[in-house]
């Protein structure tokens, strides 16, 4: 089980962190995302495993200023 | 100024103000003031509302604002005003027509590029700012150099994807940097959604963070300025040692 955003996600399988935010739906060009605590580089999202106990929590940027 | 008076009288409980800002006023109501007021006197003037110890992180402190538009030409007037003593402003584009239902320009700044405007602009309200400007779009390739310098980052682009590319920036280049952002913050809905939130250790987030431009529910100033208030008063706790929202 992980924690995206609050919310507790049990996981089927071990997938990376690209894997999910895609299925999600989220636009990866407008996402700002921490994992454990930390900001996780995009160069990063592809190799990096979700495992037990994750919490991501991803941050969705909608236009305007 | 006759307003300033008045409200004087409405208060009078408040502390007496100094001799020197006195002064200042009467001259001014005699018409006898010249048309820049010494550092000196504005020095004066900003710690008889905020109080020398404030005033003295305020005119310490070190902010760059990344985009000029509604968010950050408001966000750069309230710092000017309560004299942060050293803004960074970023901008690549020229003010539009469209601008002007939110954005601090006039009409005579159409054509202009941002960075000019709002800095002429600043410098009317307090000469002695130390106002450096950088007229370039923000990229992945330029991030480093343009913020490595900075002391707390507000982020007040447009554009999501930029948005998006300056917190992800910052936060992986340099994580001990504070950073307030916003997102969510178009149209007319309830001011009360709009709200600032403290979701990574360095770093903040204003807005209703769903709200985007639409047909009939378009950025105004009212509700941008809202927000870009809210980023404002965060810089502003930040520089005075407040870290929590």
């Amino acid at each position: 089980m992980i924690t995206v955003n609050g919310k507790e996600i049990q996981m089927k399988q071990s997938i990376s962190v690209a894997a999910y935010l895609e299925n999600a739906g989220y636009q990866m060009k407008r996402i700002a995302v921490e994992l454990n605590g930390d900001i996780l580089p995009k160069y990063e999202y592809s190799d990096t495993m979700l495992k037990d106990g994750d919490r991501l929590e991803v941050v969705t940027f909608v236009g305007g200023g | 100024m006759r307003e300033e008076i008045d409200e004087e009288k409405e208060v009078p409980d408040q502390k007496e103000m100094s001799q020197e800002v006195n002064d200042i006023k009467e001259k001014m109501m005699e018409g006898q003031t010249t048309k820049t007021l010494t550092k000196e006197e504005i020095q004066a003037a900003l710690e008889e509302r905020h109080s020398p110890e404030i005033q003295k992180k305020l005119s310490a402190g070190h902010v760059t604002i990344a985009g000029l538009g509604g968010l950050g030409s408001n966000v750069a007037y309230a710092l000017a005003r309560i004299g942060v003593g050293h803004l960074h402003l970023i901008d690549f584009d020229v003010v539009d027509i469209t601008n002007l239902n939110r954005q601090q320009y006039f009409m005579e700044h159409l054509g202009m590029y941002k960075t000019d405007a709002l800095k002429s602009l600043l410098l009317k309200i307090n000469p002695y700012l130390d106002i450096r400007t950088d007229c370039v779009k923000v990229t992945e390739e330029n991030l480093i150099s343009l913020f490595e310098d900075a002391g707390i980052v507000c982020e007040a682009f447009d554009n999501p994807e930029a948005k998006a590319m300056l917190v992800n920036g910052i936060l992986q280049h340099f994580p001990k940097k504070k950073l307030v952002s916003a997102t969510g913050m178009a149209g007319y809905g309830s001011s009360n959604t709009i709200r600032t939130e403290h979701l990574m250790k360095n770093f903040y987030l204003c807005g209703d963070r769903v709200t985007e431009p639409g047909y009939g529910n378009g950025l105004m100033a009212p509700r941008v300025a809202i927000c870009a208030a809210h980023e404002a008063n965060m810089i502003t706790r930040l520089l005075l040692g407040e870290e929590e929202i």
